[in-house]
């Protein structure tokens, strides 16, 4: 009994839609944030268990893998510069408080 | 045997991700989702382990878990002054994510269930087929094909924008 | 002659000049402006006059027709254009005549008669601006020039006689003044389009040249209902003349229109606008005649006819203003009857030669008679003859003068009325026994009324006034003196020397057979007259009571009225405007506001969409990727 790519495809769509629950369904910025990460970190396991599968003697999985991890941790950077200052602004960091895109 | 404890450590890594994750969405209090955040990130470190990749779970574990973590830790204390319980949750968006959330993993599962991919799943391809470090550092370096310095340069500009970006927005006016 | 121009320039100018500096002018100034612009162009007038009949004179024995001045304006085709010019013709020039001298005194007289009124200015722009386009029309050298001229002495008479706009009665008077000849300005457009579509010009040279053989060939082959084109085109182009001469029944906008000051009715109602009507005939009268002489058989009919209504209208009026409308009316129709029994030329053109003769001098004598009566109303300050009597001691000039119009429209000689009436009469005569029968019959009845008019006024018991009736001043005084002299003399011109059918100087006397009979039934109305109303002796009174119903159905005008109120309001309005108005508003507004309304709750729930918030673009984003992906998966 052997671990097919499939279970690892799996865990990583639960992983994803688990993500995409939160983002659709939590009203604190943070805990978008959050659920973004985790959307991410899904799309990373999935690069890497093509790469191992399908693909072993390559290595782009692994290096999508890689600079997904830099550009979230880069993602991450602002988006926490961005809710500080909404909390500066708005004295808390409610997604309803944040329509004014629609202006 | 390896093989059995393989599949039982991925089990319970694959048990601990999804019940971490669902908590870390769902939890009330937002200091405890980024601890569940953690362990999501842990046992991702974990499953790159189980593939193989070890320099990809120490970056895990170091750039997530080190660095993004504490990230969220400093904003959480941050914005969080009335205590970090956030608000009840909203019945209607709450169903609605679900339901996008349900809906998404179904399509997904279905896909990927039904896909015959052109690998499917041969064991003999995990061996102790480990990444080699020393090739990782030359593609990471190499400029040939499936060499990766101009994305690797161009990832450094991006993170020094971003860094000094998030001071801009970030600092008091 | 190429200044004749100017005629009709100096009063659109002073229009101008008036209208835009009415704020700045003083009256007086405004008021001097005025009569000075309409002096210049009465003087022009006579002077082209004097050129036209004397200097330039006869050629091949006939009086020509000048273009003195022309533009071409729109070019539709090959020989279709639209022009604007000065058309010189006997008639033509006869009309510059009569209506600058009128306007003229109107303008003298206005600066006794409105004196002290708000909008002196404006009136006499409005003035000024009626005799520009009265001016035009006369001269136009083609029908659709003449149309619009005919168009703009309708808008201005509707402001002049609306020109005490803050009086209900004015402002419906003029509406409805607007609307009937509007209405019959329908019948004259669509009159022009059928004659220029099968002729292929509007020029009236090209019209009537050679016995008007243009149109009888061209227009031979169309028929409408049985009736040839030509007779449709003539038959609706009188429709436009009846609206505006207030032939029966289109007369009704006439006696409403007394509304106006009266120097306007004297100017509008006697001398102008109400013969313009007539005027066309007469412009047309070839192809009424080679074309269309069912149609002229018509004109005489409707002409007789409305000559008698009117006339046994006017005996029982009380207003004198009112008499004055229903005799105008009655005059009119005289001359439309004369232009219907006229044959063309020499001697069988004598009811053309009379029409316009009389034409000449009722705008005289009828002036005369509006502004003496204006004189009247500005002495004891009503229209009413009630409030009047006895008149005479207290305005001697006015009672003079308005008694030679009176003579003169009752046709006893030598006043001018008396020469035109007996051609009108002769024509008749040897046309049709009928008619001649009944133009005789309304000739008494003129004279009854109007000396009923007239004892009524200056005989007849004194009322008690409260304030002694003064004479008018000199500025009214000068006209109406001016005005009889013009009444005891034009008659006297040999008029069929200058104006007649076919351009051709005639010789025309007097058929004193006629004449006597004319004299005896106008002196018979005299009579009768003097017995009723010279003093009052309650013997008019027991003969209306006697005839109680018939007076009192004149009284009402028969009823002319009611019954357009009938037509219009219980029958076009309810059956045909309420339905159309119905649809327009609910089923094309409906429509329309449908679409408005659905464009504005379909933007409504799009904008509903944009709420902002990235998380439910998120969701929306995450459906559609789904969607995609089952779609690709599937197919």
């Amino acid at each position: 009994m052997m671990i097919s790519m499939e279970h690892y495809l799996i865990v990583s769509s639960i992983m994803f839609f688990v993500g995409i629950y939160g983002f659709i369904a939590r009203k604190n910025l943070l805990a978008v944030l959050i659920s973004i990460e985790l959307i991410l970190n899904s799309v990373e396991i999935n690069f890497s268990v093509f790469n191992r599968y399908l693909y072993p003697e390559h290595m782009e999985g692994l290096f999508f893998s890689l600079f997904g991890i830099a550009i979230s941790a880069a993602e991450t950077a602002v988006a926490i510069a961005i809710i500080i200052n909404v909390y500066r602004l708005a004295n808390n960091i409610d997604v309803r408080h944040i329509d004014k895109m629609k202006h | 045997m390896e093989g059995i404890a393989n599949v039982i450590i991925f089990y319970l890594l694959a048990a601990a991700i999804i019940v971490s994750s669902v908590l870390a969405v769902t939890s009330r209090k937002i200091f405890r989702a980024a601890t569940y955040l953690l362990l999501v990130l842990i046992g991702t470190a974990g499953l790159y382990l189980m593939l193989n990749y070890h320099f990809l779970a120490v970056v895990q574990l170091s750039v997530y878990a080190g660095g993004i973590l504490i990230l969220f830790i400093f904003a959480i204390l941050l914005t969080s002054s009335k205590g970090d319980r956030t608000e009840p949750h909203d019945r209607r968006r709450g169903l609605s994510g679900a339901l996008t959330a349900l809906a998404g993993l179904g399509v997904t599962t279905w896909a990927t269930l039904k896909h015959r991919f052109l690998y499917g799943g041969n064991p003999t391809v995990l061996g102790d087929h480990e990444t080699d470090m020393k090739a990782v550092g030359q593609t990471l370096m190499g400029t040939d094909k499936y060499e990766y310095l101009l994305s690797f340069e161009a990832l450094s500009i991006l993170l020094l924008v971003c860094a000094i970006g998030g001071i801009l927005i970030a600092r008091k006016r | 002659m190429g200044y004749t121009v100017y005629i009709i320039l100096v009063p659109m100018l002073m229009f101008l000049f008036l209208g835009l500096g009415s704020k700045w002018l003083r009256p007086r100034v405004a008021g001097l402006c005025g009569t000075l612009g309409m002096a210049v162009s009465t003087l022009l007038s006579y002077a082209t006059a004097y050129r036209y009949f004397f200097v330039e004179g006869l050629q091949d024995g006939a009086y020509p027709a000048l273009t003195a001045w022309s533009v071409q304006w729109l070019q539709f085709g090959d020989t279709l254009h639209i022009d604007m010019g000065v058309l010189l013709d006997p008639i033509s020039v006869m009309m510059l005549v009569v209506i600058t001298t009128v306007s003229l005194m109107v303008h003298v007289y206005s600066f006794g008669y409105m004196k002290g009124e708000r909008g002196f200015q404006r009136y006499y722009a409005f003035l000024s601006l009626f005799s520009f386009s009265m001016l035009g029309l006369v001269v136009a050298t083609n029908i659709f020039q003449m149309y619009i001229f005919w168009e703009l002495v309708g808008a201005s008479s509707y402001l002049l006689i609306g020109f005490y706009y803050t009086k209900p009665a004015a402002i419906a008077a003029s509406k409805k003044a607007f609307i009937v000849t509007r209405f019959a300005d329908l019948g004259f457009l669509i009159g022009i389009l059928i004659l220029s579509y099968y002729t292929g010009t509007f020029d009236f040279g090209l019209l009537t040249a050679d016995d008007a053989s243009l149109a009888v060939t061209s227009m031979a082959g169309g028929s409408f209902l049985g009736l040839s084109a030509a007779t449709w085109a003539m038959a609706l182009l009188f429709m436009g003349a009846a609206g505006k001469s207030a032939m029966f029944p289109l007369h009704i906008w006439l006696p409403d229109a007394m509304e106006g000051p009266t120097p306007v009715s004297a100017l509008i109602h006697a001398a102008t606008m109400v013969v313009a009507g007539v005027y066309l005939i007469a412009r047309m009268f070839p192809l009424y005649y080679f074309a269309a002489p069912d149609v002229l058989t018509l004109v005489t009919y409707v002409g007789a006819f409305t000559a008698l209504f009117a006339a046994v209208i006017a005996i029982t009026q009380t207003d004198i203003k009112r008499v004055l409308a229903f005799s105008t009316i009655s005059q009119i129709a005289y001359m439309m009857v004369a232009l219907g029994v006229s044959g063309m030329g020499g001697h069988a053109g004598e009811g053309y030669t009379a029409s316009m003769f009389h034409l000449f001098t009722h705008a005289f004598f009828k002036a005369l008679l509006f502004l003496g009566a204006g004189a009247v109303i500005h002495a004891v300050h009503s229209n009413e003859m009630e409030a009047m009597g006895g008149l005479r001691k207290y305005l001697p000039v006015t009672h003079i003068t308005f008694l030679v119009a009176c003579f003169s429209i009752a046709g006893i000689p030598p006043f001018s009325g008396f020469f035109s009436k007996d051609e009108i009469l002769s024509a008749a005569f040897g046309h049709d026994k009928f008619i001649f029968t009944v133009l005789l019959l309304v000739a008494g009845l003129t004279a009854f009324y109007m000396f009923r008019l007239y004892f009524r006024i200056f005989w007849g018991t004194e009322r008690k006034y409260e304030v002694r009736p003064h004479e008018a001043p000199a500025s009214m005084l000068v006209p109406l003196v001016f005005l009889a002299l013009l009444s005891c003399a034009v008659g006297w011109l040999p008029f069929s020397r200058l104006v007649s059918s076919d351009g051709i100087p005639y010789r025309l006397g007097i058929d004193w057979a006629i004449a006597a009979g004319g004299i005896l039934v106008s002196l018979a109305g005299i009579a009768v007259a003097t017995r009723f109303y010279m003093r009052e002796r309650g013997l008019a009174a027991r003969v209306a009571a006697k005839w109680a119903g018939f007076w009192r159905a004149a009284y009402h005008r028969f009823y002319i009225d009611e019954a357009w109120q009938f037509v219009t309001k219980k029958i076009l309005f309810r059956c045909v405007s309420t339905p159309v108005a119905w649809f327009d508003r609910h089923a094309i507004d409906g429509g329309i506001d449908a679409l408005g309304t659905g464009t504005q709750q379909l933007s409504r729930a799009v904008r509903g969409m944009q709420s902002g918030r990235v998380q439910t673009y998120a969701a929306v984003f995450v459906w559609s990727v789904l969607v995609i992906v089952v779609c690709v998966f599937i197919f």
